[in-house]
């Protein structure tokens, strides 16, 4: 569903991807997992077209979106949730989720708030008042509504408690479960070990490890400490 | 005259004279909480409006035509503006915007010049409002009373267009994170353009309403655009509301500076902004501090 080959990016002299590969099975969930300063953001923003890449091809559902303004890309079935959620503050709960609106969505504004019940009582206050938690529900509901074929997950664990992450897990398995094809980039381990069907470790801007949910857990304690621990 | 209808006549000047400064300043800060720039072309935008409105009052022989069409030709003239040259210049600095919106606004200073020629010209208000009304035995002029109306009605419409258009919805999302809206599918190059245009094009308005009361005239840009920027800052960059609020600021304080110490209104003014910007750096309702 989404396919990243040989992708270079550079911030002026400092080379952050340094061509990296990703294939992404349609409606399964994705996890790369690595440490701070690695690049996950960056090949997120890269696919997201925030940054445009010096080489290499980003393609979804065989459409090449390299190089496309953020808005084309979002278009064509691609929905971001960022790192730090960047929900507009002095938006309403709903105006936050109407800016991505589309006519003839899957994911009508109705059916959202069914499915997070906490933002269908706080609908009228801003997003500057809600908790984290209730803010990142915000930032999936607001990616949602533009019916994405594929999601792109940065941190979202960052900052909740544990019972919040929780509920994160189960938001993200359903998603997965309507069709959504899910990339899940994080540096905490847990919400990615309890969702992903597919685990990527990435290294300096490279990609150097990828197994299924079931060989990694069979090899976690050695990939963690090559790769994982400080 | 007794002191409330004197106090009466200064209130509905301070008021048609804030809504000519509103008109000016709430395209000024819409378009900086947008893209972040400064249009120092703005002056020069509501006097290129005086000017159509002229040729356009005497072209159809009816004041009511070049109030509906000149703010529109303006911001059309705006928008095609932005989408030839500055679009092209949000990637770099700040100064490439005030070079350049300086630069328009001395290019649009030598058209009129040469298109109308250096004299002030006459625009006749419309005959439905050229007389006066009674109130509590005071003549008050009719024109006066429809600016202070039509500034009303414009301020609702504005305030009503961003609370509950979808437009208005996209450039409140946009002055609040471009990048995040733009990753939602907005076209935050639209949004700009249309932004621009609608600024350039209620300055112009307020150019076409200010015509008959002052003239069209090559001076008029330089006077207003400094009460604008003074508008914007004391209201806080970015802010409808605050340029509201500003516009009523300045109105008052010009119209009742002037009579009471003439001789230092101007000063008043900038006390005033000076007065504001110690106590909030921001302005009133500015975010940065």
């Amino acid at each position: 569903m989404l396919t990243i080959a040989g992708l270079n990016t550079h911030y002026g002299a400092s080379h952050i991807l340094q061509g990296v590969d990703l294939e992404m099975p349609q409606g399964r969930i994705s996890a790369v997992l690595g440490r701070n300063g690695v690049g996950k953001t960056t090949m997120v923003k890269t696919i997201m077209g925030l940054v445009a890449p010096s080489s290499g091809r980003v393609a979804v559902g065989g459409t090449d979106i390299t190089g496309w303004p953020p808005h084309r890309v979002s278009r064509q079935g691609v929905a971001y949730v960022p790192e730090g959620r960047l929900i507009f503050p002095d938006l309403t709960v709903l105006e936050n989720i109407k800016v991505g609106e589309r006519p003839d969505t899957a994911w009508p504004i109705d059916r959202l708030l069914k499915l997070f019940p906490s933002l269908n009582e706080r609908q009228a206050n801003r997003g500057s008042q809600l908790s984290g938690g209730e803010q990142q529900m915000l930032a999936i509901a607001r990616a949602l509504v533009s019916d994405p074929k594929v999601m792109l997950l940065d941190e979202p664990s960052q900052g909740l408690a544990p019972l919040v992450v929780r509920e994160l897990a189960r938001i993200i398995k359903l998603l997965r479960d309507e069709g959504v094809t899910i990339l899940l980039v994080e540096q905490n381990m847990k919400l990615a070990e309890a969702v992903a069907d597919e685990l990527h470790i990435m290294v300096k801007g490279r990609m150097v490890y990828r197994a299924s949910a079931e060989v990694f857990r069979a090899e976690e304690a050695t990939i963690r400490a090559r790769y994982l621990t400080m | 005259m007794n002191t409330l209808a004197f106090l009466l006549t200064q209130i509905v000047n301070a008021l048609s004279q804030s809504a000519l400064l509103f008109f000016l300043g709430v395209g000024l800060t819409l378009i900086f909480g947008l893209m972040r720039i400064v249009n120092f072309a703005h002056g020069a935008l509501y006097m290129l409006g005086a000017f159509v409105g002229y040729s356009l009052t005497k072209w159809s022989g009816n004041y009511w035509v070049a109030l509906a069409v000149a703010p529109v030709v303006v911001g059309l003239f705006g928008a095609a503006f932005e989408f030839a040259i500055l679009r092209r210049l949000y990637r770099r600095d700040a100064h490439a915007f005030l070079m350049v919106t300086f630069g328009l606004a001395l290019v649009v200073g030598e058209a009129v010049r040469l298109t109308w020629g250096p004299d002030a010209l006459q625009v006749p208000a419309p005959d439905l409002l050229a007389g006066v009304m009674f109130i509590l035995d005071e003549p008050f002029p009719l024109y006066r009373l429809f600016l202070v109306a039509t500034g009303v009605i414009v301020a609702v419409a504005i305030w009503q267009f961003l609370e509950r258009a979808r437009l208005g919805l996209l450039i409140r999302a946009t002055s609040q994170n471009a990048d995040m809206a733009s990753a939602l599918g907005v076209d935050v190059k639209r949004v700009r353009s249309a932004v621009f245009g609608i600024g350039c094009g209620l300055a112009a308005l307020g150019g076409v309403l200010a015509a008959p009361l002052v003239t069209a005239s090559n001076g008029m840009a330089a006077t207003v655009i400094i009460d604008a920027f003074v508008i914007v800052i004391i209201g806080g960059m970015g802010s409808f509301l605050g340029s509201l609020i500003g516009a009523l600021l300045v109105g008052f304080v010009q119209v009742f500076g002037n009579y009471y110490l003439p001789d230092l209104a101007l000063a008043f003014m900038y006390l005033v902004m000076l007065a504001i910007l110690m106590v909030r750096p921001g302005g009133l309702l500015g975010k940065e501090a």
